[in-house]
């Protein structure tokens, strides 16, 4: 007999199937956008003491329904935001900081550990404003202790890395590095400048 | 000359599709592995605002989602106005507790108080929303939160 090669499947319709699938899971699906800025919310507290803080040692920041930026009782654009942030909570007025860089204004916030921000807005503020000065106030304590972090990281055997860099390296499972030293230096900057932003309602 | 002349018609041959379905394939397991089911069917607007300062949510700590906006195109008979949305459909802001309550029994007892609350704002909400849930969820003694926001340049939250 003479020999006959075996008939060649039609796959034609392969694309189409896939296609159809593809379809499906473009449709069903959603790449996850899970990352945002994290904030803990203040408990309801029963009683009403009054803490008395300086009033240098407050930084207020309004934001008002027409997503108008009043910082100090000045008006001022969101892209200088960070910048007086940054100003205002490295001062060290009182010069009990070693660390801090600024202008030491006795005027100005004593030290980090005392400065808060505080934030306000009103009912007609839009989230996209209220989520842009949020950003930049985390910037700011960001900027600070991403510089501290560079500063004491060397003498502690973790060159080159900025707080940022610290905490992913901290949740990273797989961070060749002693990893309670870190922890250690993590918790010395987050003492050293700790973020204090209180939100009025 | 009819001695060269093909046998076979002079009409194109066809184009070889057989890779076709290799191609359809890559696309659909890149799509498989990067992306998720979608959890909610949301009936509001989500465009999420932009920043640059974030920090990732644990996926190994439990999270619940609140979204807020207004209705969709499809949903306009509810209004113009900021929405709530909790798990499928549209609610009230009186509503919170209980479904913070839902969402603890789901989980193990443990993980309770690592609960997250993701809080899916569209842009053009206002704060008046969001201050009133933000004040439900501390009456529900849910205090982590997360303003969930895409990952970009923060100032063009405003163009």
């Amino acid at each position: 007999m003479a020999k006959r090669s075996a008939p060649e499947v039609n796959a034609g319709s392969m694309a189409d199937i896939a296609f159809l699938l593809l379809i499906f899971f473009l449709v069903t699906t959603t790449i996850p956008k899970d990352s945002g800025i994290t904030r803990k919310l203040p408990p309801i507290e029963e009683n009403d003491e009054d803490v008395i803080i300086k009033e240098k040692n407050i930084f207020t920041v309004l934001l008002n329904g027409k997503d108008q930026l009043l910082v100090e009782d000045e008006l001022m654009e969101i892209k200088d935001l960070r910048k007086a942030a940054v100003k205002f909570l490295d001062n060290g007025g009182d010069r009990t900081c070693d660390y801090c860089k600024g202008a030491k204004d006795p005027k100005s916030s004593d030290n980090p550990d005392k400065a808060i921000i505080s934030l306000k807005n009103d009912r007609q503020t839009s989230y996209a404003a209220y989520i842009t000065v949020q950003n930049e106030l985390v910037a700011a304590y960001n900027e600070l202790r991403n510089r501290r972090a560079l500063e004491i990281g060397p003498k502690k055997g973790f060159p080159d890395m900025d707080y940022i860099a610290m905490e992913k390296a901290y949740d990273d499972v797989k961070f060749p590095g002693n990893r309670t030293k870190l922890k250690e230096v993590i918790e010395q900057i987050k003492i050293e400048i700790p973020q204090k932003l209180s939100e009025v309602e | 000359m009819s001695k060269f002349k093909s046998k076979k018609d002079n009409s194109l041959p066809a184009v070889n599709t057989a890779s076709l379905p290799d191609i359809v394939f890559m696309l659909l397991f890149f799509f498989m592995v990067v992306t998720v089911m979608r959890e909610d069917n949301l009936l509001i607007e989500n465009r999420l605002p932009q920043a640059d300062q974030v920090e990732k949510l644990e996926k190994k700590y439990p999270i619940s989602y609140i979204y807020a906006g207004k209705p969709s195109k499809a949903y306009e008979k509810y209004g113009t106005e900021a929405r709530l949305q909790l798990n499928d459909k549209l609610a009230d802001i009186s509503e919170i507790q209980a479904f913070i309550n839902a969402e603890r029994a789901a989980i193990r007892e443990e993980l309770i108080p690592k609960l997250t609350v993701s809080l899916k704002v569209d842009k053009e909400a206002n704060m008046g929303i969001v201050g009133d849930i933000k004040q439900e969820l501390r009456k529900a003694s849910a205090f982590r939160i997360n303003y969930t926001t895409a990952t970009g340049d923060a100032k063009s939250n405003l163009d």
